[in-house]
């Protein structure tokens, strides 16, 4: 068991501050004032909607989308060789909400939760390619040890916890996330990204309850991409519009183009300055569109393939990037390249993720406890 | 360089298809996202997207081809400027795979593995002679144990319905908010499921939650937090995540509070690997073995009785009493029969016993305290002595605790039994609520008496 305590060691052993409790106010919390307003964030957002990115930020911002939407092709390609198994769901189409946002935050000291969808926001986290990988075939070498997969990825290191598998589980997690933070006073937050379909969970609002109640630093966000699994949002939600759904808790909303990475950066801007200066939780709705099947096995009959390549032609978050980065004087073939060095180092941790060998079977019986009994 | 196409896994289970159609043709150019082929699985009919762009080349298996394995090179897909159709490979027999990958992902024979050894016993720390006894609630030693981790570690907290200002819906947390205040000491909204979430969270996080729940029944609105997020998360992470949470409150069975009210979720909790399961009886274990979970590394399902908050029984006053997780107890010892309880069933097995002494049988009484992981080592030893076995449970009979210990004495003690092991649990009926039902539904001694005599064939 020495590798399993000595890999948590920073987490668990953690020391918060000693300070005198805060007296909390008998009756009002701070979220039940008058100055409530949905839109207060939304109006400060609509008056400058996109961050003015320097070249190079656009770059990283443009690289990390394409190393996602590379990653996950061939993710594909490796599921249909049988390499990947079970279930597997691509971000394809979604890139710029998990780059965008996450740009905005302090990597290691805030929080990242998520779903199912997962190996998008560990990619645009900086987490290594390769132990993704080799998680999605099984591999001892995998993040998880190969005990995970695709929906159940998670790295301490980088504050990442995850990868869940149940629908809407990652909410009230995220939020003993934020809970922990205020707790030891760390300054940090917490990022709780959930689908349209998550959205229609009991415990999604019986978590926004007690974050607004108990002025958590969260950020909440919907990336809301059209579908949950077969069900168009119409077709499941009386109120498709998400970042009104915290009204009834005073949690104001911000309504997001996704699909546009300098716009969901300024708006992460404007949520993560709002919950870090104590004023509590932020739901964001950030609308965007998966190109892919909601998994490996979805045979997509709930939408037409014009539907699709309509927003792949108009709406592209990588392609818009691309633009945008050749009207600013980037080179074609700078970007060329770019997408060179990404097929590169996507080709070598699947070539990574096919040789690394799978666990030793003694692995099947440890992590299962952390303690000696 | 020419990019082979093959065919796809397209669901968890597909290992062969129909090509139905192909909408490319050789020649043709495509772009990523294209639709090459639309091909049949046992499920569907899906669309072959081409992810990159290129010159179909040539095709290999033609449209109508059925039981095409997955891994078969379908086409061939050529790069800007590429000429593959000199190049292509032969078209293969129909339903070739590619045997590397097969080969490869080839999965790991579990039988190969073997268990790690069993692990040292741990008995109780020794009581040093001359140290103060105590008679205390099983009520205040519950709170006795919270208060002291509290004050030996700043990540300790309590969260739950009525814990900090209405002083705990059974008075268990009574005096903690005004010594820790409402930081440590937090009182929640009615909403089982979100604060487990919570709980559970912040143990991710790095703290030492302890989450009350009024009574076990309502945790049902929470389990999936429990056995989903705490149980499996180190385990899936590779051991990266930790969950040290303990999730605590009353359990079984209380007074004609009917049958919602009234379960025993030991069964439930103790089948789930990755958790740990404590139910106590006495005032000592319930402070030792609380301060024990608070401390572990694990999470812990803390099992209480409403019906013994209230009892008093010894407690050594010592710094720091803490008892091992994992060990069960001999409360009782003796020769002739044994009788393994847990909870609130150890009172009426040591009532039991003290009856069946009158009669000239003498009982040993194991009070289990962990139910998972179970010690078998105690009650095997203990069924090698007395040859005979009993289990008292108050909860329902079909797969209980005494199930489960009654397979380990088949499995482990088949030659030690001198007669079959007999479970004294409740009906197998909700609980009802009229007083004489209630009565009737639930175990007590007597019914552990008759069962004790039955197995040393002394009925």
């Amino acid at each position: 068991m020495a590798r399993a305590s000595s890999s948590s060691t920073s987490k668990s052993k953690r020391t918060p501050v000693k300070k005198p409790a805060a007296k909390k106010p008998a009756s009002k919390p701070a979220a039940a004032g008058d100055d409530f307003a949905l839109r207060s964030l939304q109006d400060a957002f609509e008056k400058d909607k996109r961050y003015k990115a320097s070249k190079e930020e656009l770059l990283g911002f443009y690289e990390k989308m394409l190393l996602i939407r590379r990653f996950e092709e061939k993710a594909g390609q490796l599921y249909g060789l049988g390499l990947i198994g079970g279930f597997c769901h691509l971000y394809i189409g979604q890139e710029a909400v998990a780059v965008g946002l996450q740009s905005a935050l302090e990597e290691g000291k805030d929080s990242v939760i998520t779903g199912y969808r997962d190996h998008g926001h560990m990619l645009a986290y900086g987490i290594d390619p390769k132990v993704i990988m080799a998680e999605l075939t099984g591999r001892e070498a995998g993040i998880s040890r190969g005990k995970g997969g695709s929906m159940h990825m998670f790295s301490t290191e980088h504050a990442f916890y995850g990868g869940h598998g149940i629908v809407g589980a990652q909410v009230p997690l995220g939020a003993g996330l934020a809970f922990a933070h205020q707790y030891n006073e760390d300054g940090g937050l917490c990022m709780a990204y959930f689908g349209d379909g998550a959205a229609n969970q009991g415990q999604v609002y019986e978590t926004f309850n007690m974050a607004a109640l108990w002025n958590l630093p969260i950020v909440f966000v919907v990336e809301n991409n059209q579908y949950a699994m077969g069900t168009a949002v119409a077709r499941s939600s009386a109120e498709t519009e998400f970042y009104r759904r915290g009204t009834a808790f005073r949690i104001p909303g911000l309504d997001v183009n996704g699909m546009d990475v300098l716009e969901v950066h300024q708006a992460a801007k404007i949520a993560v300055e709002h919950v870090r200066g104590g004023n509590g939780p932020v739901l964001m709705e950030l609308n965007t569109y998966r190109y892919r099947g909601h998994s490996m096995s979805d045979p997509a009959k709930y939408r037409t393939r014009e539907e699709v390549q309509g927003v792949r032609e108009k709406s592209d978050p990588i392609e818009l990037a691309k633009a945008e980065l050749i009207k600013l004087g980037v080179e074609e073939d700078t970007l060329k390249d770019i997408d060179k060095a990404i097929r590169a180092a996507v080709g070598e941790a699947a070539e990574f993720a096919e040789t690394s060998p799978e666990p030793e079977p003694s692995e099947l019986y440890t992590d299962v406890l952390v303690g000696d009994y | 360089m020419a990019i082979e196409l093959k065919m796809p896994a397209l669901s968890p289970t597909m290992e062969e298809g129909t090509l139905a159609k192909w909408l490319v043709k050789e020649g043709d150019t495509v772009s990523a996202g294209d639709v090459l082929a639309e091909i049949e699985t046992d499920k569907a009919t899906m669309e072959f997207e081409s992810i990159d762009e290129g010159v179909v080349g040539k095709i290999l298996v033609e449209e109508g081809a059925e039981n095409v394995k997955v891994g078969t090179v379908i086409a061939v897909l050529a790069a800007e400027g590429e000429d593959v159709s000199a190049t292509a490979p032969a078209a293969p027999a129909s339903g070739t795979p590619d045997e590397p990958a097969e080969a490869e992902t080839a999965p790991a024979v579990a039988a190969a593995a073997e268990k790690p050894a069993s692990r040292p016993r741990v008995a109780d720390p020794e009581i040093p002679a001359g140290t103060n006894m105590a008679n205390l609630t099983v009520r205040e030693a519950l709170r006795d144990a919270m208060a002291e981790e509290m004050r030996l570690d700043p990540r300790v907290f309590v969260m739950g319905e009525e814990v900090a200002e209405y002083q705990g819906a059974y008075k268990v947390t009574q005096g903690l908010l005004e010594e820790f205040g409402p930081k440590r000491v937090i009182d929640t909204p009615i909403t089982e499921y979100g604060f487990a979430g919570i709980g559970t969270g912040a143990a991710m996080g790095g703290l030492r939650p302890i989450v009350e729940f009024m009574t076990f029944n309502f945790a049902m609105q929470a389990i999936d937090h429990i056995i989903n997020s705490a149980a499996k998360t180190n385990y899936m992470s590779g051991g990266q995540m930790r969950c040290p949470v303990v999730f605590r409150g009353p359990n079984g069975a209380a007074s004609r509070v009917a049958a919602q009210h009234s379960q025993n979720y030991a069964p439930w909790y103790a089948s789930v690997p990755g958790l740990i399961v404590i139910a106590p009886y006495d005032s000592s274990d319930a402070k030792g073995l609380l301060k024990a979970a608070i401390r572990c590394d694990d999470p812990v399902i803390f099992l209480e009785n409403e019906l013994v908050y209230g009892n008093s029984f010894e407690v050594a006053q010592l710094d720091d009493h803490v008892l091992p997780i994992g060990k069960a107890r001999i409360v009782r010892e003796g020769t002739d029969v044994t009788i393994v309880s847990y909870s609130i069933g150890v009172k009426f097995a040591l009532e039991a016993a003290e009856t069946l002494a009158a009669e000239g049988i003498d009982a040993e009484v194991i009070d289990l305290r962990t139910l998972r992981p179970l010690d078998t080592e105690t009650i095997l030893e203990s069924l090698a002595k007395t040859n005979r076995l009993v289990v008292a449970e108050e909860g329902w009979p079909a797969c209980s605790i005494a199930s489960e210990v009654i397979a380990v004495c088949m499995e482990q003690g088949f030659d030690h039994l001198d007669a079959p092991v007999m479970r004294v649990c409740n009906e197998d009926v909700p609980l009802p609520y009229a007083a004489n039902l209630e009565k009737l539904a639930l175990i007590d001694a007597p019914r552990i008496v008759s069962a004790a005599k039955k197995v040393c064939y002394k009925d």
